[in-house]
This record gives structure tokens, sequence and C-alpha cells, in this order.
């Protein structure tokens, strides 16, 4: 019963935030309720029992690339806001209406597919530690080392290529 | 649907295809292109929030692994866009993704 | 009811006032030490040797004028100062100050409450800690503070990272991320963290430094550097809630190295039996000397060394302690596979 309440108000929470990241005007305020809704997103993880994953999420997206939107913001704050006059050949209500179909099919998806049986696709690996951090982590090094690697390349890839990118002369 | 107080998985795929769908119409409807790459953080986190959900229902920590794989990779994309953002906007001094048309005859 | 509810409500009451009054009271620490240190004698004139000069900056500060600049975003204006304090004072919440004890016939634990990812709590808090500075520059809508808050901001950043890496060299020792388990780690290895891991802890402790804007890394906040830096703007409480922040992270930075690195609520050499005299004194003080230890120690080095430049301290952050640090987790990691 408690967990029920939880969900619904961290849930409202979560798709309140969103809708008004979407249709801020002003874009620092949009980053302000991007930031609040990775928060509640993490307070959802804790629901889950992922608490290291819930770290995870503050510490990275809360804390590290919501940091770094905040700055590219502020570096590119022009005095009138881009959208001062709509463009005529965007088609808004025909995208929100695509929208709209779109979710009401994944809806359908969901509710319908609640009544199958859950079967485990992978076979839970026996892993010789609990507890959430020490579950995740013994995953990590062992069965998905190399993606583990390769996500490791492309944070470094990316490192470099954002600082490329960035400078004022190479 | 079931007792409502009971949190199914489908509770959260339903949270998590809502969330898709505001990231979605963010990305379509916005002009901002910084708007636009923090719809697709939504889209990223509506994905996440779908996999740990699973991972709890089938107690299988896959789930949880793929997503720090998700922000492993949004922090690199998030990086490396930003980088494109302040480089174009350093030549073309605008973010209204209507006017990014370098490529258009 | 009683053990779930009231007790931790009770704790959290106690350690959130103990808190805002030793902020308030590092400030007077601050200038008694700054002052001896130059040969002078402090705040003197309120109360015997100057013992009541916090409630008089107190009153003062209270009573100043709230001012707001016309074109400041309001919300934001207002809530980066709260941004600012907020972390220092939740990181509390896993912080143990002693062991289980028997308090009026009742077990009852010193911390609020023990989360198995206790340090990764506690860091990712610090890095939401951020947007405190970064709000206040921009909200103030005006060139020096947005600059000097982007350069705060870019330094609290920069020496994350180091930080981070060096707590990870710690996990690698104790083998959990709970912080009372770290102590009873320490406990059951016989010996503080500071004497395994110098390294580490010599780097988190500049990490620190820098993390809290503290002298010599306090480029950002120095009045003679951007006419005060992001916080020019604030006047009154806002100003004053700042500076608590920025006490109230010192302190917690010193209670977060006392439990990682000086074994929190344990005695020194606690397993040698011969100075089991040294147990009279219980267990929560000795946290609060040892974190005493660092509150000095922090205005000792302001009192002490001259400032760092901007350059220097951005070259100090990432090409010298972030090496170090991961030549510390490689060296302690390569150990521990050897010893096991």
């Amino acid at each position: 019963m408690g967990t029920a309440i939880a969900f619904y108000f961290i849930s409202a929470c979560i798709l309140g935030f969103a809708v008004l990241v979407i249709s801020t005007k002003d874009t620092v305020h949009s980053v302000l309720f991007l930031v609040l809704d990775f928060l509640f997103v993490a307070a959802l993880y804790v629901l889950l029992g992922a608490q290291f994953l819930a770290a995870i999420q503050i510490l990275v997206y809360a804390g590290g690339i919501v940091v770094l939107y905040l700055f590219v913001v502020m570096l590119v704050n022009l005095k009138r806001p881009p959208e001062a006059h709509s463009d005529p050949h965007r088609k808004t209500k025909l995208g929100l209406g695509l929208a709209a179909a779109v979710l009401a099919e994944l809806a359908l998806l969901a509710v319908r597919s609640s009544d199958m049986p859950v079967r485990p696709i992978v076979e839970a690996a026996a892993v010789p530690v609990s507890g959430n951090t020490e579950v995740v982590g013994w995953m990590l090094y062992t069965s998905y080392l190399i993606p583990f690697e390769i996500a490791s390349m492309l944070l470094l890839v990316a490192m470099i290529g954002a600082i490329v990118l960035a400078k004022r002369e190479l | 649907m079931a007792d409502s107080f009971v949190i199914t998985p489908t509770h959260y795929m339903l949270l998590s295809a809502a969330l898709f769908i505001i990231g979605v119409i963010g990305v379509m409807v916005r002009r901002n292109i910084i708007i636009i790459f923090m719809s697709i953080e939504l889209i990223l986190n509506a994905v996440n929030i779908n996999l740990v959900a699973y991972s709890a229902q089938l107690q299988n920590a896959v789930g949880q692994v793929f997503a720090i794989f998700v922000i492993a990779v949004a922090a690199a994309e998030a990086a490396v866009g930003l980088g494109i953002i302040l480089a174009f906007y350093r030549n073309k001094e605008t973010i209204n993704i209507d006017e990014m048309n370098l490529m258009r005859w | 009811m009683v053990d779930t509810l009231l007790i931790p409500l009770l704790k959290i009451v106690i350690v959130l006032n103990a808190t805002l009054v030793a902020v308030t009271y590092m400030v007077l620490l601050e200038r008694k030490v700054i002052a001896w240190a130059q040969s002078r004698l402090g705040p003197m004139r309120v109360g015997p040797y100057g013992i009541l000069q916090p409630v008089a900056d107190a009153i003062k500060l209270m009573l100043k004028e709230d001012i707001t600049p016309v074109l400041a975003d309001k919300w934001v204006f207002t809530a980066a100062p709260v941004i600012s304090m907020v972390p220092a004072l939740i990181v509390y919440a896993v912080i143990p100050f002693g062991p289980v004890v028997n308090l009026f016939g009742r077990q009852v634990s010193l911390y609020i409450t023990d989360i198995n990812v206790g340090l990764l709590y506690i860091v990712s808090v610090a890095s939401v800690g951020v947007y405190g500075i970064i709000l206040a520059g921009y909200a103030s809508n005006s060139k020096f503070p947005l600059l000097a808050s982007l350069r705060a901001s870019a330094q609290l950043i920069s020496y994350e990272v180091a930080v981070t890496l060096t707590l990870v060299s710690v996990i690698l020792m104790s083998g959990s991320l709970s912080m009372v388990s770290i102590v009873r780690a320490q406990e059951s290895q016989h010996l503080w963290y500071a004497f395994v891991q110098p390294l580490a802890f010599g780097i988190f402790v500049i990490g620190s430094l820098a993390e809290t804007n503290r002298a010599p890394f306090d480029m950002p906040e120095a009045e003679q550097e951007l006419t005060g830096g992001f916080h020019t703007e604030y006047s009154g409480m806002r100003f004053a809630l700042f500076f608590l922040a920025e006490y109230a992270n010192m302190i917690v930075v010193s209670s977060v190295a006392t439990t990682l690195f000086l074994g929190g609520w344990l005695r020194p050499f606690p397993s040698v039996a011969a100075l089991s005299f040294l147990d009279v004194i219980p267990s929560w003080t000795w946290f609060l000397i040892k974190s005493f230890l660092f509150l000095y120690f922090f205005v000792w080095i302001r009192a002490t060394l001259p400032r760092y430049r901007y350059d220097q301290l951005m070259r100090l952050g990432w090409k010298v302690l972030i090496p170090l640090t991961i030549i510390n987790l490689v060296v302690t990691g390569i150990v521990k596979v050897l010893i096991s």
C-alpha cells in the first residue's frame, strides 16, 4: 500500500516535470525541471530496489550531464528567445495526433501483455555475492566485461571528441 | 486491470511509455536544439525505467547492467552533441534548429 | 512505532541542530584561529573572549535588507542558496557517530541510518551541490557573478573526479560502500585507512579543500577577485545561507574524512588491549575530536598558504591529482590481489 502511494506520487512528479521540461519557454527553467525529473526517477529506482543504479543516476545524470547542459545554456544565452515566431511549415497538431496514437498503441500492448505468463528469458546466473551493488558489479566484471570495456572506450572517444569540437582553435 | 494497489510491471511500462511519448513530442515540437537534446534524455530515461522494472520483476540484474550502459552512452552522446552545438553556435549564432540548414541547397 | 519513527526523528532533530550550531561557531573558530596566527586576538568584545560573536552575527544578518536585483530570475535567485545548503545537511543521514550503544535501556544506533550504498549517496549528493553555485551566478543577471560562478563550478567538478577516485581506493580496502561497514573494516583490519592509504588520504584532503572553496583554492569567492564572486548580489539572510552552506560543507567533509580515513568512532589502536583505559572516552567523542582536528587543519591552512591562481588550480586538479589517484587505485588493486 505504501509502495503504491509512493509509485503514484513519484510517477505523477516524473510525468509532470517532463511536461514542464518540454513546454517551458525559458531554457534554464527547463534544465532545472529536468534535474528534478532525474531525481524523481532515481527515487523510482530506489523503490524498485536498484539502489546502486539510483546513486549512479544522481551522480552521472543529475550531477554531470545536466550540469553540462546548464553550462551550454548559459554560454549560448541569446537576448531574444529563439522561438519568437512559429514556423508556418511545422505541422504541430499532426505531430501531437501521431504521438497520441503511438501512446494509445503502447498502452494497449502493455495492458494486453500483462496477461501473458512471464518466463525468464535469460537464466539468472548464480552469482556468489549478495546485495544489489555486489551483484551488479559481479555481472559487470564477469559476464558483461566486453561491453564494459567498449563503453569505457566510447567514453574516452567522446571525451576527446568533445574537447576537439569545443576548442576555439585546434 | 489488476488491483490498483499492487504495482505490476505493467504500471511501470505505462509510465515508461508516457515518458517516452513526452520526450518524442519534445523532439518534434520544440525548435530550441538544447530542449530537443533534453527530450532525448527523457526518452533514454523512459527506456531505463522499463529495464529496471523488469529487472526487479525477473530478479535478474541484467536489466540494471544494461541501464548502466545506457547511462554511459547517454553521457557520451550529451558531451559530443553539446560540443557540436557550441561549434555551430560559434559559427552561426543561432540555436534554432530550423536555421541549421547548411546542407540544404 | 517508536523505533521506526520517533527515534530516527529525534536523531535527525539532534543532528540538524548540532550541525547548525556548530556551523555558526565555526565562523568564530576561524576568526579566532586566524587572528592568533596573525598575532592578534580576534573578536573579543561580545561576551567573554568573544564567545557570543556568532549570535551577534546572526542578528545582524537577519536584520539586513534583503535585496533582489530587478532583472534577476526571482525563483532561481531565491532557490540557489537553498540548493547550496541542503546537500550539506542531508549527508548527515549516513554518517556514523558511533556504534550501537545502550541508551536508557534501549539499543540505539548512533547514526540516523545505514544504507548499503552510503558512500555513493554522499558523493552523488555532493555533486548536486554544484547547482547552488551555478544558479547563484546565473540568476544574479550580472557579469561578474556569472563568470565567477562558471569558474567555481568548473573547479568543483574537476576536483570531484579526484576525490571520488580516492574514495574508490577506500572501497577497495573495505569491500563495502556502507559507512558503518567501512569503520568496522578498519576495526577488523586493526589499522586506520590513513596509514594504509596515505596517498589517497592526502589527495582527499587537498581535493576537499578545493571542493569546499577553501583556501588555498578559494579563488571563486575571494574579495579581490571578481568583486566577491558568485554571491556578489546576495545580501542579508541569503548571503548568510551561502556562508553557512560553505561551513556546513566543511564540517561534512571533515566528518566523512574522519569516518573513512581516521577510523570513525574507534579509539586509537582499537585492538591493543593495553590501551583499553582510553575506552572511558565514549565513541562519539572520539569522532568529534577527530572531526575537530580536521576543521582546525582547514583553518590553519587558510591562515598559512597563499591563494592558487585559477589556471594553476585547474592544472593541479587535472594533471597532478587525477593521475596520482589512478596510480593509487591500480597499486591498491594489485597489492590486494597479491596478498589474498
